[in-house]
């Protein structure tokens, strides 16, 4: 199941490897990754593939999610097919 | 790989961070016609069993959905069969206790409303309707979850004013019994000409008799999200403006799809529609009436509001529905006052009054609603206002509803706090003139021609 990873906050040391990290414990492989810092702020959005996953997609979103929050970031994880739904016919 | 550029990604979630986008309600609709038992208290327990157990998996898989898609879930709800056709089966008079049932089955499944405490009386009444309607009052200041919903009038059928006069009585009633929450009974009580069978938002969603045993029905919002896309537009002609709305319209309701097809799926009930509803919230940011304003009005409730209402209301249906598999319920934009707060700030400046919101009604979904007049309205005043609202939704061929709150012990100038998503009700004037004898002449308004439309 691929779904999209957007990290957005303020711009800190290590955000990549943390977030890349969390993703490889849990066996989400990483597909695409780019990112921009823009005035100090920091955006990043990856495509990940999360079918091998060891969590439910549900549980691993809200982990990423207070990884985020104790760092200071807005983290998510969503599933492509919202994407899809929005911006494409 | 990727196949979004990063923009579209971001616009997404900005539209989920600060423009209010969501998902309204996942409502299950659930036939209870086979319920019907002579023993009511048999029958109490049947409606029981069949909500909790059609409905236990409906809040958490919404839940899921919401965190798996990142997309708000506000509400999860249930309706059920009108409940006049099922209690009518049982040897009693007093229908509360169907009522209480509802309301157990409700908190059971951790649902936040149930509606179908309802009756459809647009062209008579059997005693079943009468029992049904003389217990809201009561029904609703005991219950919490349960919402009631009267169908007096169709565009078939015309308007049965006797219901309408008792309608009347039963708003007031209502406000009475839950006077200590400043007739927060009515703000679950709504009446309606046109009724749909599919309806997701409450209060008068019910599960129509045309309906399957379960379906699963979804209502999106997003007002802040059109306002958003409409301040890029400044200036610019009302062709531009149209077509900014129905491209927004397309996306959001898009998402509604997705979401509905997938609490369809995980929860293995029928999808019935998607309904093109915008829904303000009382958040800044979250408005229909600051919309109108963006159209260039100063305050909602000027000269040109209908016509701005008009263009959205249109635009909203022309965006979605090619972006859904089926379109159903009240699909349009929502006027309610309490739950507005640019509403709230054109009622509150005395802009906005209630004739120009019933001017407004007939061009929008779905009518006068979330509306506080002063306590002292009389019975007969209120049954007026349905009246009136009941014709042009009748003669429209639309749906129009009622949902005003009689204020106990409050005038104009006041206002009226029930919190959360329902917020704050400025009590609004109403004409002193009376309509009793209007109203006491009771029967039918006859079924308008359809043909020789001027």
């Amino acid at each position: 199941m691929r779904a999209i990873v957007t990290v957005i906050g303020k711009d800190t040391v290590g955000i990549i490897a943390a977030v890349c990290a969390l993703l490889s414990q849990h066996q989400v492989n990483v597909l695409d990754i780019s990112q921009t810092v823009l005035q100090e702020y920091f955006t990043m959005i990856m495509l990940v593939d999360a079918k091998d996953s060891d969590l439910p997609f549900a549980d691993l979103a809200e982990l990423l999610q207070k990884e985020g929050e104790a760092r200071g970031l807005s983290i998510r994880m969503q599933r492509e097919d919202i994407f899809n739904a929005m911006h494409r016919i | 790989m990727p196949m979004f550029n990063n923009n579209e990604i971001l616009d997404t979630i900005r539209m989920i961070d600060q423009q209010h986008l969501d998902v309204r309600t996942i409502t299950m609709g659930i036939s209870l016609l086979d319920c019907c038992d002579e023993d009511p208290k048999a029958a109490c327990g049947k409606i029981y069993d069949k909500i909790a157990r059609s409905a236990q998996d409906l809040v958490k898989t919404g839940e899921d959905i919401e965190r798996e898609f990142g997309i708000p879930i506000v509400h999860k709800r249930v309706s059920v069969t009108p409940m006049a056709l099922v209690a009518g089966a049982s040897d009693t008079e007093d229908y509360v206790p169907f009522a209480q049932a509802m309301d157990a089955a409700a908190k059971a499944v951790g649902v936040n409303f149930i509606g179908g405490f309802s009756a459809l009386v647009q062209k008579g009444m059997t005693p079943a309707d009468r029992r049904l309607i003389v217990a809201i009052p009561q029904a609703l200041a005991q219950t919490d979850l349960v919402c009631a919903s009267v169908n007096v009038g169709t565009t078939k059928a015309g308007i049965n004013m006797d219901a309408v006069a008792l309608m009347g009585r039963m708003v007031k009633e209502t406000a009475r019994r839950t006077a200590d929450r400043g007739g927060f009974g009515c703000a679950k009580l709504v009446i309606f000409c046109n009724a749909v069978e599919d309806n997701p938002f409450m209060a008068g969603a019910f599960h129509g008799v045309g309906e399957g045993d379960r379906v699963i029905n979804v209502g999106v919002s997003g007002p802040g999200v059109v306002h958003s896309a409409l301040q890029a537009v400044k200036g610019q002609s009302f062709d531009v403006v149209a077509e900014t709305v129905k491209k927004t319209a397309f996306r959001i309701t898009r998402m509604g799809q997705l979401v509905a097809q997938e609490a369809s799926r995980r929860l293995g009930v029928p999808f019935g529609i998607v309904d093109l509803s915008l829904a303000p919230t009382p958040a800044v940011g979250d408005s229909v009436a600051r919309i109108l304003e963006e159209m260039g009005l100063e305050t909602c409730g000027a000269h040109g509001t209908t016509a701005a209402l008009a263009l959205l209301n249109d635009a909203v249906k022309k965006g979605g529905v090619m972006a859904s598999s089926s379109v159903g319920g009240l699909s349009g934009a929502f006027i309610p006052v309490s739950e507005d707060e640019g509403m709230i700030a054109a009622a509150q400046s005395g802009v906005l009054s209630l004739d120009k919101l019933e001017a407004m009604t007939c061009v929008c979904s779905v009518g006068l609603d979330m509306i506080a007049v002063p306590g002292d309205t009389p019975a007969e005043t209120i049954a007026a206002i349905i009246a009136d609202e009941a014709a042009v939704g009748m003669v429209n061929s639309k749906t129009t509803a009622v949902r005003l709150i009689p204020a106990p012990g409050k005038g104009v100038g006041e206002t009226v706090e029930f919190g959360g998503l329902l917020g704050s009700a400025p009590v609004m004037p109403v004409h002193p003139q009376s309509s009793a004898p209007f109203i006491a002449r009771g029967g039918r308004i006859p079924a308008p021609l359809q043909s020789l439309k001027n």
